[in-house]
């Protein structure tokens, strides 16, 4: 069975339509599950249109690659752990970037006859755009992935004169696409493909673990404008839609993190937390510790109850625990509720998918600016693994490096616990006055253990 | 080292310096802990019980002080007790050194070292070992229980079927610890309460425990309690008039007065006077905190309830925190527990009395056969730093001014983007093929299609979105597709692998985006 041309046409519009749907579906929880059969539908007709469409012979590699690439696909999906997520997307990424090489390659290896000078330049330049951004994509990818996973130090690596080195790697891939246009043969695309690698892991190295949240929402952006510059490739109007649509979202979610954040996009890029001006302010008083009892003992006898929950707690498998007592705190009719920052872990929502995870509904997971205002009626509120988000030195001081960046208003409530490992500082490795407020106690150790031993002490 | 409690010798001095819990909290700092046997018997806590805590109990007072290396307790020590000190003892105790000049030259001839635990600096460090503050709160409290205790009516205002009754209406007078405990305790009681303060900046305090503050209308200077460590400093005889007769016109309608006023070093202020008294209702009750120091108020007598002619009942007893002795113990033992925290630095049962310590140096007044009172000045600055300099009011004209500049900087910055892209675009069309256009139009297109969709996808799933892009990024699949067709062989084998990378990408975002879906939940 082939398809005519206009028939596949016709399906690649419907496969457009129903992505369009399917992003736009994601604006509330229950469209959402609706939302992912419109995007299943659409990629499956958008590949079935192209496998039985006209001048499409199907060989078994073909079949082959398809129920292989489904089946790890499948066991993947169904063996990730929640907390493993960020990884995955940024891992999947890769491919995506590692494809557009690939086909970029390919078009450069198969001769192609253009009409005009003009469309030979054009295309060239495709290619040229096309495996740059794939390459870049791709090792992007593997380090962000290795990062978020652990195999690789999340600290940022600063290079002296790093601005320098990739605006030399940039010029480099300039001139080779020149000497490319004027027909210098396939080894400057190698070479590019090459240096352009090299840039995506040196732009991933120099940022920092708390910064992830951007590099993953950006490379997810790049992903989709190497699929579009596939699509320019092979003049393919679908990829380019297609390709534009993830790059447009992968953009706006960086958009959102770095507002979050209070810092632009372009320094957070370019990694390291710099531009700080004066000193940060001194902070007197001491962290005062408190035991499991005495927080069961106020969390007893508070009515209201905010919880806030930072990378901290997907680090320390917490979620269960947290979920538990909030269900016990919830059976005695006490107003439990959750605040997440915008940038809260290591991928955008990150903290909504673990809690919805450990079955928290939805309804009481609350965004910063849903909650910022209930501090002050709030009687307790449990910090678990959060710190710059928390930090009220983004308010009070101007010297801060994190100054102006919007936190959650954690100490305007009654009593706050923050549950932390250590004395150790936050990301951006400034001092936090919060754990210093008189209505601050610090409950040390694992916050998965802390949890559990709260809900013993609270009992069911 | 061992800490000794000994048993309070002061007359009707009900409470102990350690308590079976805190007991706990000392021996974990490495120190070992004796009692003498009986000590606290009238705060509720047996010998038995510190028994139980690890506490050897000893069974006289003489045994225990010549043991001891560190002797806690509660009362300034009594002549008997000065007497067993020597230079290898610390005593840490109440003290006021500065009425005690007798006292505090005896142990300084002893050679001990003395930490008077009402000598603590009023700073945010040491607020954990400012044992004043924690018995002025439990004063504060027994002061609303003693008045309410001959106050034969309710606080609480209530409507009856046996008919209505008013709630009484109580005055603090000072709003120092114990008069924010008094105002908190009475509010929850639920009379109407009222409270005055000389340091205006206390208001705020007041109000948030749910008081009404008196307000006076002075125009000479007010004073900054941040200036003189938190702590009232005497007033001008102008204010005090003004204040006398703002008491005046509120004591008719008053049910209880409640006085807490006290400046550091002097005798109380007077400032519920004879006449004041005498122009309250009948049953109503005074309880004057200040008594030990002269009482604020003229009828007050130390250690005495006394009624006035026309039946008013004045409350003078000194010993409020002795009369909770649990409760002052327990606070005033974690008082003691913190002051040896700071002075074990290293948790390993030695005492480091080290006198650049702020805090250290401050509450100790007599060191190695020297009187080190009074202090000198703290290195840190007490209580409230000063009210930065506000910023001048802009007035509405500047803000729309500065406005109106921003949107015009703004138009003027959109301006120019698309002019710089239309010319862009322009030059793009002037040499690029069409069918390159008609492409470029489609992407143009999609880009703003894309903006508008993700706007509004909600924050909570912005990882199922960003799993759901990767798996639709996974449409390179096609790019694939099309070229596997192709003869050479390289090309191919490219083609087969981004497919199968395509294909691992498409299935496993689509399925882990309905994981992450199906576990939200409504509750």
């Amino acid at each position: 069975m082939t398809m005519t041309f206009g028939l596949q046409t016709a399906a690649y519009i419907v496969a457009i339509v129903l992505f369009i749907l399917s992003l736009g579906g994601l604006s509330g929880q229950e469209s959402a599950k609706r939302a992912v059969w419109y995007g299943i539908v659409g990629m499956a007709l958008a590949v079935a249109a192209t496998v039985f469409g006209p001048d499409f012979a199907l060989k078994p590699i073909v079949i082959g690659s398809l129920v292989v690439g489904a089946l790890i696909g499948a066991v993947i999906a169904m063996r990730v752990e929640m907390t493993g997520m960020p990884q995955l997307v940024a891992f999947m990424h890769s491919f995506v970037g590692l494809a557009a090489v690939f086909i970029g390659i390919n078009s450069d290896l198969t001769p192609v006859h253009h009409a005009s000078g003009a469309e030979t330049l054009i295309h060239e330049i495709e290619i040229f755009l096309g495996v740059f951004i794939g390459a870049v994509t791709f090792t992007g990818s593997l380090v962000a992935y290795g990062k978020l996973a652990g195999k690789v130090s999340g600290q940022a690596l600063i290079l002296p004169g790093r601005h320098l080195f990739n605006l030399l790697m940039l010029a480099a891939a300039i001139a080779l696409l020149v000497l490319y246009i004027q027909g210098a043969g396939s080894w400057t695309l190698w070479v590019m493909t090459a240096i352009a690698a090299v840039i995506g892991v040196h732009l991933v190295m120099a940022i920092g673990g708390a910064d992830m949240p951007v590099v993953v929402s950006m490379l997810n952006s790049y992903s989709g404008w190497a699929a579009a510059a596939t699509g320019f490739l092979l003049g393919n109007d679908l990829l380019i839609v297609t390709g534009a649509l993830v790059g447009s979202s992968g953009a706006i979610l960086s958009y959102i993190m770095c507002k979050a954040m209070n810092r632009h996009f372009v320094s957070v890029i370019l990694g390291g937390f710099g531009g700080t001006s004066s000193q940060a302010q001194e902070i007197e008083g001491e962290q005062v510790a408190i035991d499991i009892a005495g927080v069961a003992a106020a969390l007893d006898e508070a009515q209201s109850i905010i919880i806030v929950p930072g990378y901290g707690m997907a680090v320390a498998q917490a979620q269960q625990s947290v979920s538990e007592l909030t269900r016990r705190l919830r059976a005695r009719g006490k107003n439990v509720r959750f605040g997440i920052h915008p940038v809260a872990g290591r991928l955008p929502g990150h903290m909504n998918v673990l809690l919805a995870e450990a079955k928290v509904p939805y309804d009481i997971v609350l965004e910063m600016d849903e909650i910022n205002d209930d501090f002050p009626d709030t009687d307790v509120v449990i910090v678990v693994g959060s710190n710059d988000t928390v930090n009220p030195a983004a308010q009070e001081d101007p010297g801060s490096p994190i100054a102006g960046m919007p936190v959650l208003e954690v100490w305007k409530s009654t009593q706050v616990f923050v549950l932390k490992r250590g004395k150790g500082r936050g990301y951006s490795g400034i001092e936090n006055p919060l754990f210093f407020k008189e209505n601050t106690r610090m409950l040390y150790g694992d916050a998965k253990d802390s949890f559990d031993q709260l809900n013993a002490a609270i009992g069911t | 080292m061992l800490i000794g409690i000994p048993k309070e010798i002061y007359e009707g001095e009900n409470r102990v310096a350690l308590t079976p819990e805190s007991a706990a909290k000392i021996q974990k700092l490495g120190h070992s802990l004796a009692v003498e046997s009986g000590a606290g018997l009238a705060a509720g806590f047996s010998d038995q019980l510190y028994a139980d805590a690890g506490v050897e109990v000893k069974d006289s007072a003489d045994a225990l002080w010549s043991a001891a290396d560190v002797v806690a307790k509660v009362r300034p020590p009594q002549a008997d007790e000065l007497g067993r000190l020597d230079g290898s003892k610390t005593l840490i105790s109440f003290f006021y050194p500065a009425q005690s000049e007798a006292e505090l030259e005896t142990a300084r001839v002893s050679g001990a070292r003395v930490i008077a635990m009402d000598m603590v600096p009023r700073i945010s460090r040491a607020q954990k070992m400012d044992a004043l503050s924690s018995m002025a709160n439990v004063a504060g409290y027994r002061a609303v229980v003693e008045a309410g205790n001959n106050f034969g009516r309710f606080f609480t205002g209530q409507v009856t079927a046996a008919g209505k009754i008013p709630p009484a209406k109580v005055l603090v007078i000072g709003a120092g610890v114990a008069g924010l405990a008094a105002i908190g305790t009475a509010t929850s009681l639920g009379a109407i309460t009222y409270a005055f303060d000389v340091r205006p900046e206390v208001a705020e305090q007041i109000e948030s425990m749910g008081a009404e503050f008196v307000f006076l209308e002075f125009d000479g200077e007010s004073q900054d309690g941040a200036a003189t460590g938190g702590y009232a400093a005497p007033s001008s005889p102008e204010f005090r008039e003004k204040q006398l007769e703002k008491f005046r016109e509120l004591a008719p309608d008053i049910d209880i007065v409640i006085t807490t006023a006290l400046i550091p070093g002097r005798d109380a202020p007077k400032l519920w006077l004879a006449d004041m008294v005498a122009a309250m209702k009948p049953g109503s009750v005074v309880v004057d905190l200040a008594a030990e120091r002269g009482g604020n108020c003229d009828l007050t007598q130390a250690d005495q309830k006394v009624v006035s002619d026309n039946g008013v009942t004045i409350v003078g007893y000194t010993d409020f925190p002795s009369r909770m002795a649990a409760q002052s113990s327990t606070l005033y033992a974690n008082n003691i527990f913190h002051m040896l925290s700071d002075l074990t630095p290293e948790k390993d049962g030695a005492i480091n009395h080290n006198m650049e310590d702020d805090v250290i140096r401050g509450a100790t007044v007599t060191f190695d056969g020297d009187i080190t009172f009074p202090p000198p000045p703290p290195k840190i600055k007490a209580i409230a730093a000063q009210p930065v300099a506000k910023e001048p009011e802009k007035t509405p004209e500047q803000i729309r001014a500065a406005e109106m500049a921003a949107e015009r900087r703004k138009g003027l910055t959109q301006f120019g983007l698309l002019a710089v892209g239309g010319i862009g675009l322009l030059a793009l069309g002037s040499v690029s093929p069409p069918a390159f256009l008609q492409h470029f139009v489609v992407f143009a297109l999609a880009c703003f299609v894309g903006f508008q969709v993700i706007w509004n996808v909600s924050h909570a799933l912005h990882t199922p979105l960003m799993a759901v892009t990767n798996a639709i990024s996974g449409i390179i699949i096609i790019g694939a597709l099309l070229q596997v067709s192709s003869d050479l062989p390289v090309v191919m084998i490219l083609s087969a692998i981004s497919i199968l990378i395509a294909t691992i990408n498409i299935v496993g975002g689509f399925m882990v985006t309905r994981r992450m879906l199906a576990m939200f939940q409504k509750s």
